[in-house]
């Protein structure tokens, strides 16, 4: 089971907070992981998750490119930070 | 090509050196008596920088009414706590706390409060501002403001990322 959670203008956009998807097997990606989500939910998903300030973390670290994913992990999306 | 792997959910650590606390809070706070606490934690002897932000009343000439602040509860906390203790391992300090709170505010109202003690001031002033620069560009936190043109997402500044940016050229003690 990966744990995927979307916030603030992300969440809004998506009209989504948090989802879980089932393992899907050893090779999984984060990018794979987005392709799914994009596959599932379809264009308007696509183009959100694609917007070009998109942040990615994986079990809370922001992961600036790509990283392998294992069951029980959680994955975040979220647009830069703003607080302070 | 092999990707990188990342831990699991990491608890924060703690530096043994430097008294370190961190707090994401609905409730408002007391600057003098976070004040205090960091004295008391700390023994200090010296001087103790202190940050306090608030909400604006006009943000970018757009009214404020309200300002709802979303944070990613869990990788804020262990953010900040990372964020303090680079700010011990690079200044001498004595203590150094973070209290920053979340959900729905009004102009005026605190939103965060940055106390630093260290023996010397330079080192107070120093770490306190390093420390609210990398937690502007890094901690998980979202402002939401509302006004009299409805809800608005605050965007990132490219200001911010430029001045946490500096800490990485001075390497000034």
């Amino acid at each position: 089971m990966i744990k995927v959670l979307f916030f603030a203008r992300v969440r809004e956009q998506l009209g989504c907070a948090s989802l879980e998807l089932p393992w899907s097997g050893q090779g999984l990606d984060l990018t794979g992981l987005q392709e799914r989500l994009c596959v599932e939910h379809g264009d308007t998903w696509r183009a959100i998750l694609a917007q070009a300030n998109m942040i990615r973390a994986v079990n809370q670290i922001v992961v600036p490119d790509n990283c392998v994913l294992h069951d029980g992990d959680e994955v975040a999306f979220f647009p830069p930070v703003t607080g302070g | 090509m092999k990707l990188p792997s990342f831990p699991r959910l990491p608890a924060a650590e703690v530096a043994e050196h430097a008294a370190i606390s961190v707090s994401v809070q609905q409730e408002d706070f007391n600057a003098g008596h976070l004040q205090a606490s960091l004295l008391a934690g700390a023994q200090a002897e010296g001087a103790v920088a202190a940050f306090t932000g608030y909400v604006r009343r006009a943000n970018d000439q757009r009214q404020v009414f309200t300002l709802e602040l979303e944070h990613y509860p869990g990788m804020t906390e262990s953010c900040i706590t990372q964020i303090v203790e680079q700010a011990t391992t690079r200044w001498p300090l004595l203590a150094a706390a973070v209290v920053h709170r979340v959900g729905k505010l009004a102009p005026g109202d605190q939103i965060v409060w940055v106390g630093v003690a260290s023996t010397h001031r330079e080192t107070a002033f120093k770490a306190c501002e390093f420390i609210m620069d990398y937690l502007k560009t890094r901690a998980p936190f979202w402002k939401k403001e509302v006004g009299p043109q409805g809800e608005h997402w605050v965007a990132a500044r490219q200001h911010d990322t430029n001045r946490a940016a500096r800490w990485q050229e001075d390497t000034t003690p």
